[in-house]
């Protein structure tokens, strides 16, 4: 009878199986918890150095009678890049007022506009850019030399986003939403002038 | 001329496709120009297999933004060029990123971990079944065991372990069951 | 004056709740008696307090108070009132709010019950239910306070809970309103049936860890919670298909499921609720898969938790995702934290949940439920998958990626069949032993009925592979459960002499779970019928046409009428509605309006279509939102989706069925195996 009044042998689960479920779980965890990281993250900060890419321009527009610009050769201006897109309407507030602040500052050389068209087709930007008269370099959202979105690495949040990077290629200003005053531009700029 | 007759015919035949070849590329015309513009239907049949590229969860047949609409419209400008659908999925993705399909592009891994659990599990259940088979050392399992035993060699449930209000409980059950 | 009293009201119910879980715990480990009943009475006294905290939040919706932040993100004086007071779950503090609110009428409801034969369990459930309340009202009072105010300071104005220096309240002149989409009946209801299918499993999973840590692991905790889950389970399947229903009707998609991450974080715990319920039933009968019983019940508490979290943190990219907050890590850290403690604490108990019987055949009803286990798993483990794959894709190789409905309806289907198959099998299997020529003789006749059947439907109505695997098993498992019924009626007019009716009426009455259960099968079926018909045999188009031009469309004729616009100044819509004759092989069938609604507080439209729903096929016209509406070119989108009534009207039985199943009765089955059991024990004592 001794075998009837015996518990079972107490196993527990084996030590390799119990490893292999934290293993998984707290990978799961970490995994989620990385990407809520990055998900919160939010743009690029001021005070970042932004590494160099390479921007290919639509047609008809060139830079240095070049159809492409890598930020590196901007090294000595302060480059200001704005976001937008065709089928955002809170740009088209912007456009205008960007456009005016570009003549202003063309002259000078020292400072340099880019758009990037962001999540975008064709036809509809260049009517765009046709109706505000854009002169500045404009070409899609897309940094050739890591073949993926300019706006990924910038982390932008929407359009329109303007980013202001003075002339040691280090982010200084982060505008989020339409510019809605080209003195709101000058200041901006004015300050990295000095 | 060229040498033997033979030889000369394939000439002549050569000469004669060489024309004519040139003679169609005059009339070649886009195959565009004699297609009507596609349907709503052919633009959203390929629309329904993309995602809008900026909304949320929204697939580019039913999204209602102006951004959709523009890209719907794209489609029916490659569609009127003539591009097939594999041709238009490939520059959603090259310029939109392949978050745009609604599959991931690599087959292989998105269904590999599903498969292989269900088969871990079908497995794990097999090994635990076997498990099962083996004798537990508990009393209402002996009791089971000794019941599965007289029914297979027959008798009539007078095994070693058998309390008479325990059989009469048994039979209940089996009724209401 | 009234949001300063709501928010202190929350703050004194947040620390009650901390109170209420400490002294359980304490009281408990100290043996001190005195300190858990105080603990129980603290959780009673939440109730109250939380009521008060949302009817004063219900009184300031209510009363167009814009200076305070929720108010006026969802409501706006165009709003009647009742949308006002279900805005109360229409964002997300007000919703965090809502679930505490349920969280402690549940907790109130389970600590009211007589304590006498359980009492071991009760300091752990209070301290389970209690700390899960202190999460969301802590949440409430930390992060997202429903009762902040704007305030006007010299650059913007900001919500705060406390008045910051050198600023005024802002009283906005009208709110945002409600997002239109919201704003119709069944969205009305479709939350708070989800939060109430949610918060229920909390009570299981409460007693599930009290068994764990008591060691008191054998069914005691199941049989105590069986009524909760059964109603957790109801009301998130009634979510679910209320969730469907409203897409059909409002979204302007044509469909009711669109497999979007927010949907499948809503029905993964229903999988393994659903298998949970079936499986519990097994450790009842035959003390098996315990193991099972507490992963599926730890899993559904987890993933509930989990799926609040990625609704709410914007994690996902999902129609449904609210605004990314902060209190993504902070639910992260909950949901590590309780599925943590919950896997190390059933590893721990491994061997106190060992089967007390075995099993002896593969075919017998326990080896089914296990089957059926793990297919409610397998499914579960695709769409969980399915989920977390875009988020692996980009950590680890920078690219996004979509998984949509072609990956979840290929993975599912086979297991949806699957469980269909067993759906079928298992009533006719038996306890314990059984063969496959035992199973064979009771399913040969059902099986050749459905293949007839099939091969009717074949000739008359589809050849499509799918839709006649589907229909097989559909009418397999119809005829199995009616067989079910037969049998059993059968049973009782022989030995009770009753006539059929009686015997019916009786047998279900007496079995309520049984045939409850039964009928919810059948239930499932029906909308297994509306979805296979949605799913394989829709089709639409999309044409432009001038009034008096037609579309065709599956032997319609869609003939446009007219087009009349019109403003409703005090909802604040505008309404364009187009008149459209609808024919069929020639006969005039009637008019439909398909409708767009134009929200001008929220800028948004509402599709709403013209639907003529018949048993056989829904017409369903909708005016395109995007393209402008006159008499010289109006653009249609029309579906014709065969047999999708077949899915609403089962979730009409469903509810029949569950409420036959959840009904209290007395069961005469569990004292006997139960005392049979204890019988057992002493005997082996003697």
């Amino acid at each position: 009878m001794a075998e009837l009044t015996n518990a079972a042998p107490r196993r527990g689960v084996p030590i390799w199986v119990q490893i292999i479920i934290w293993v998984f779980l707290v990978g799961l965890l970490a995994i989620v918890a990385v990407q809520l990281n990055r998900a919160q993250e939010g743009t690029v900060q001021p005070g970042s150095a932004i590494s160099d890419f390479t921007f290919a321009l639509f047609e008809g527009y060139e830079y240095n009678g070049q159809s492409q610009i890598k930020l590196s050769d901007l090294r000595g201006q302060v480059v200001v890049i704005n976001f937008w897109a065709s089928w955002c309407k809170p740009c088209e507030q912007e456009a205008a007022v960007l456009q005016a602040a570009w003549q202003e500052y063309e002259s000078t050389g020292q400072v340099i506009f880019l758009g990037a068209d962001y999540v975008d087709t064709p036809t509809e930007a260049n009517i765009y850019l046709k109706k505000f008269n854009i002169t500045y370099p404009n070409g899609e959202d897309r940094d050739l030399q890591r073949a993926r979105p300019l706006s990924q690495y910038f982390r932008i949040t929407g359009v329109p986003e303007t980013y202001f990077i003075d002339s040691e290629g280090v982010l200084r200003y982060v505008h989020i939403g339409p510019l809605t005053s080209i003195e709101q531009i000058r200041s901006q700029i004015d300050l990295l002038l000095k | 001329m060229i040498g033997s007759p033979s030889r000369r015919r394939i000439l002549h035949r050569a000469q004669h496709a060489i024309l004519i070849a040139f003679i169609a590329t005059l009339f070649a015309r886009p195959v565009s120009a004699q297609v009507s513009p596609p349907t709503d239907d052919e633009v959203n049949k390929i629309a329904k297999q993309l995602y809008c590229p900026v909304c949320e969860s929204t697939p580019l047949d039913v999204c209602p933004t102006e951004a959709c609409r523009q890209w719907r419209d794209l489609i029916r400008e490659m569609l009127t060029q003539g591009k097939s659908e594999a041709d238009i999925k490939q520059y959603f993705v090259e310029h939109y990123g392949p978050q745009v399909l609604n599959e991931p592009p690599n087959r292989l891994v998105t269904y590999i971990v599903p498969i292989a659990a269900f088969l871990l599990g079908a497995f794990m259940l097999f090994r635990g079944f076997q498990a099962w088979k083996k004798p537990i050392t508990t009393e209402s399992a002996l009791v089971e065991k000794a019941r599965v035993d007289d029914r297979k060699n027959g008798r009539k449930g007078t095994g070693p372990i058998q309390d008479p209000y325990i059989s009469k409980l048994e039979e209940e059950l089996k009724k209401r069951n | 004056m009234m949001a300063n009293l709501g928010y202190g009201i929350l703050t004194v119910t947040f620390l009650v709740t901390l109170y209420s879980a400490f002294a359980a715990i304490y009281g408990e480990s100290q043996k001190i008696p005195a300190l858990v009943e105080s603990a129980r009475r603290a959780m009673l006294l939440t109730w109250p307090l939380l009521t008060l905290t949302a009817a004063i939040l219900i009184y300031l919706l209510v009363n167009n108070h814009f200076e305070v932040q929720f108010v006026y993100e969802v409501t706006s004086r165009s709003m009647p009132t009742y949308l006002k007071v279900t805005a109360w779950w229409g964002g997300q503090a007000g919703s965090l709010l809502f679930w505490s609110w349920l969280m402690s009428a549940f907790a109130s409801l389970v600590t009211l019950r007589k304590w006498d034969r359980d009492r071991e369990f009760l300091p752990w459930v209070i301290f389970v239910a209690c700390i899960t309340m202190a999460f969301f009202i802590g949440m409430n009072v930390f992060f997202e306070n429903p009762f902040a105010q704007l305030y006007q300071t010299s650059t913007r104005i900001e919500p705060h809970t406390f008045q910051p220096a050198n600023s005024s309240l802002y009283i906005a002149p009208d709110g945002r309103g409600l997002n239109p989409l919201l704003r119709h009946p069944g969205m009305v209801i479709h939350p708070p049936m989800l939060y109430l299918g949610f918060v229920s499993f909390v009570i299981p999973y409460a007693f599930a860890i009290a068994a764990l840590i008591t060691g008191r692991t054998d069914d005691r905790w199941i049989r105590l919670t069986r009524r909760w889950a059964l109603w957790a389970w109801l009301f998130l399947s009634f979510g679910l298909v209320l969730g469907g229903r409203w897409a059909y009707d409002v979204l302007g998609w044509g469909g009711y499921w669109g497999w979007d991450p927010v949907e499948i974080a809503a029905f993964m715990p229903w999988l393994t609720g659903t298998a949970f319920l079936h499986s519990v039933m097994i450790q009842e009968k035959r003390g098996m898969l315990k193991h099972w019983n507490m992963l599926l019940i730890i899993l559904t508490y987890d993933l509930v938790i989990f799926g609040t979290f990625l609704t709410r943190s914007g994690v996902l990219s999902s129609v449904h995702a609210f605004a990314q907050s902060a209190i993504g890590p902070l639910f992260m850290g909950f949901v590590s934290i309780t599925l943590i403690t919950s896997v190390a604490l059933i590893l721990y108990r491994w061997d106190s949940l060992k089967s007390e019987t075995q099993m002896t055949s593969l075919l017998s009803r326990e080896a089914l439920f296990l089957l059926n286990n793990l297919m409610f798993i397998s499914i579960l483990v695709v769409c969980f998958w399915g989920v977390i794959f875009p988020l692996i894709s980009e950590l680890f190789t920078g690219q996004k990626v979509t998984v949509g409905p072609p990956f979840y309806e290929r993975a599912t289907g086979p297991l949806f069949a699957a469980l269909m198959l067993i759906m079928g099998i298992a009533p006719l299997s038996a306890w314990g032993h059984s063969t496959l020529k035992t199973l064979g003789r009771a399913i040969w006749k059902p099986t050749v009925v459905a293949v007839v059947i099939t091969v009717a439907i074949f000739f008359t109505y589809t050849h499509n592979g799918y839709a006649l695997i589907g229909f097989f098993l559909v009418a397999f498992v119809i005829l199995v459960t009616l067989y079910e019924y037969w049998r059993g009626a059968n049973a009782r007019q022989k030995t009770q002499n009753e006539n059929i009716f009686a015997a019916l009426w009786n047998l279900t009455g007496r079995n309520r779970r049984r045939y409850g259960g039964y009928i919810i099968h059948l239930s499932m079926m029906l909308m297994a019928i509306g979805i296979l018909g949605i799913e394989l045999f829709q089709v639409e188009t999309q044409g432009t046409v001038s009034t008096g031009e037609s579309i065709n469309i599956a032997g319609y004729t869609v003939q446009y009428k007219e087009v009349a616009s019109w403003d409703d100044i005090p909802k604040g819509v505008n309404y364009t509605r187009a008149v459209v004759d609808v024919y069929k092989n020639g006969i005039y069938l009637g008019e439909l309006h398909p409708r767009r609604d134009y929200y001008a507080d929220a800028q948004q439209n509402m599709t709403i279509p013209g639907n003529r729903s018949t048993m056989r096929d829904d017409l369903y016209i909708l005016l395109v939102d995007w393209e402008p509406a006159s008499a010289t070119g109006a653009t249609f989108k029309i579906y014709v989706n065969p047999l999708v009534n077949w899915l609403w009207l089962g979730s009409l039985l469903f509810l029949f069925g569950i409420f036959i199943a959840a009904w209290p009765e007395k069961d005469p089955e569990h004292v006997t195996v139960s005392a049979s059991r204890h019988v057992q024990q002493t005997s082996a004592a003697d």
